[in-house]
């Protein structure tokens, strides 16, 4: 405890200050203590001469150790992390230890946009390849799902036309589709990118219908005094109101997107990170398909993150 | 007295004292356990120019009572003319200060007003013109300095001014207040009470204000109506306030034309619609 407070005396030179100021206040001579960056004055700190000296370091304290958690706690969970993984490939001769993929890593990130025929390119070139389908099939979805949610938040005749039929697509796995797109489309691509679509636009459909439901009447009442056309409506109401429920959707939409173009690639073939994988099983390169795995998620972390950074910028409550 | 001949609009026959009338209404909401019965037989003339308060206990409908005037619920039974047409539906002659303030969260106080004022001045006049207009009504309810804020960043009582803003800034035919200073602290309930008696006596102004307040009633009103309480509640009786304006806050404390006002509300509210614990 001592030494946590000179530790602290030492960051903060204005803590240690503190109970002298309160002995200086308490004397009739008025203090001159230039060190103190915000003085207080003599009279507020002789009422109370007792409370302020600890009251200050135990907050700093107590900071610093919420502070220490946050970084530490994290810390330690990959530290686990690797070294039951360490294990695991010690028992497991298949599976590669930390230390070898992190080598592998970095010979793969150390040139990650080669190009060496169709089906042998850098892991950049094949993250952007399914970043690019998930951006377009997510692209149509919103162009499609918002107006469409929207709609039927709006109009009781359609919720209940397309109730039933969104209750029965919605628990399918988008992968249930991709022959269906295979058929249609006749390419894999625009097949992954079906998938995509069909995955993506649930959620924004369903989600921006529950925000235009969910719109407090009081808004709809300022509406209807002002008598505000349908236009003004839209704008300065329904779309601001319904926004944060629409970035909701937008923002589990992508994570469940990103999370089926692997799959989806992995049959489809072509370039792509899911089909990256897979090509390195055919390879039996599992330090590669682990570098994926890792890949995979950093990427999907950084979706979510942008996503919600884009939501904070338009919550006003 | 318009003479029968003027075409082509239906000859505006107006009777002033009868600008707002609400004929026999009654208003049943239909609720998860069968109907509800919230008003039944209203019936009100207000004559134009005049200032009307709505009294009684909390859920007795008041606020539905406004809100059949305002147009945004419709009587199950009786009518409601405003200058002598049904009133079909809301609309900015007749503008609404919200018991809740009702501002649009995610604009600033500034672009809540002005989108009022865009309403109803937007077709006429150039859009600096407009931005004063706003302007002026913020400085009114002394929120000039909380302009760009937005309703998430301001007190209860600065969001309640922000709507009364809003309202005043339409300089609507009627005004609609439901229990526009209830979130205020005294001291600037009385301001805005004073600002209020001043811009409807310039402006000319009808008013229907629901309020809980007594001294707020009988200080602001020309007549004060007191409604039985709930449910199928009605008007229980019509007080006239035959008090001189300006009125003056002070002087008036000691004038026993108000205090005698003053009294028979509270009867009428304590004793006669004594509230049994809901
Ligand atoms: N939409 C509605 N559906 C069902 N019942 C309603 C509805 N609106 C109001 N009521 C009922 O009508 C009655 C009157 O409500 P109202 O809001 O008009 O009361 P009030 O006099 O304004 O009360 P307060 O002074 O507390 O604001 C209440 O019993 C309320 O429960
Ligand atoms: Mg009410």
């Amino acid at each position: 405890m001592a030494r946590e407070d000179s530790m602290s005396a030492v960051l903060n030179p204005a803590i240690g200050k503190t109970p002298m100021r309160a002995i200086d206040g308490a004397a009739p001579v008025t203090p001159r203590t230039g060190t103190a960056p915000a003085a207080a004055p003599p009279a507020a700190s002789a009422a109370a001469p007792a409370p302020r000296p600890a009251a200050v370091p135990a907050s700093v304290l107590a900071e610093r150790r919420a502070r220490a958690a946050r970084v530490v706690a994290p810390l330690a969970g990959f530290a686990v992390f690797v070294l039951v993984w360490q294990m695991i490939a010690h028992g497991n001769s298949a599976i590669p230890g930390p230390a070898k993929v992190w080598d592998a890593a970095l010979a793969i990130f150390g040139d990650p946009f080669y190009r060496k025929g169709p089906n042998d390119q850098g892991i950049g070139w094949n993250v952007l390849a399914s970043l690019g389908r998930v951006g377009i099939g997510f692209g149509l979805a919103a162009a499609i799902g918002i107006p469409l949610g929207f709609m039927i938040g709006r109009f009781r005749f359609l919720d209940h036309m397309s109730g039933p039929i969104i209750s029965l697509l919605r628990p399918v796995s988008p992968l249930a589709w991709l022959p269906i797109g295979l058929l249609v489309f006749k390419a894999a691509n625009p097949a992954a990118i079906w998938t995509i679509f069909i995955c993506s636009v649930w959620p924004m459909i369903i989600n921006t219908a529950a925000g235009v439901r969910q719109i407090p009447q009081d808004y709809m009442n300022v509406a209807k005094v002002l008598n505000l056309s349908e236009w003004k409506v839209f704008t300065k109401i329904l779309f601001p109101a319904v926004l944060p429920f629409v970035l909701t959707g937008v923002r589990l939409s992508i994570g469940v997107a990103w999370l089926v173009i692997v799959a989806a690639e992995m049959l489809t073939g072509g370039v792509g990170i899911g089909f990256w994988v897979w090509d390195e099983w055919n390879n039996l390169n599992v330090a590669h398909i682990i570098i994926a795995i890792f890949t995979i998620g950093i990427v999907g972390l950084a979706l979510e993150v942008g996503m919600v950074a884009l939501a904070r910028r338009f919550e006003y409550a | 007295m318009v003479p029968i001949s003027q075409p082509p609009k239906p000859a505006p026959v107006k009777d002033p004292a009868r600008y707002l009338s609400v004929q026999g209404a009654g208003m049943v909401f239909d609720t998860r356990n069968g109907a509800f019965c919230a008003l039944r037989d209203i019936d009100l003339d207000v004559a134009r120019g005049e200032f009307v308060s709505l009294i009684g206990h909390s859920g007795c409908g008041k606020s539905t009572l406004l809100n059949l005037v305002a147009g945004l619920a419709r009587p199950t039974s009786g009518a409601l003319l405003c200058a002598e047409r049904e009133i079909a539906g809301p609309g900015p002659d007749r503008a609404v200060v919200f018991q809740n303030h009702s501002l649009l969260p995610w604009m600033t106080c500034f672009d809540n007003v002005h989108l009022a004022v865009e309403r109803v001045f937007g077709g006429s006049e150039p859009k600096a013109r407009l931005k004063a207009r706003t302007h002026d009504a913020l400085a009114l309810v002394g929120l000039a300095h909380a302009e760009h804020k937005r309703p998430g960043e301001i007190s209860g009582g600065m969001k309640q001014r922000v709507g009364i803003a809003r309202a005043l800034a339409m300089q609507p035919n009627m005004l609609l207040l439901d229990e526009p200073f209830g979130a205020l602290d005294a001291l600037t309930r009385a301001t805005l009470q004073d600002e209020l008696m001043r811009i409807v006596a310039a402006t000319g102004s009808t008013v229907l204000m629901v309020t809980h307040d007594v001294d707020e009633a009988v200080l602001l009103s020309d007549r004060i109506v007191m409604m039985t309480n709930g449910p199928a509640a009605t008007i229980g009786e019509i007080l006239p306030v035959p008090l001189p304006r300006p009125r003056d806050r002070l002087a008036l404390s000691h004038d026993p034309v108000f205090i005698d006002c003053r009294s028979a509300v509270l009867e009428f509210l304590y004793q006669k619609q004594k509230k049994t614990a809901a």
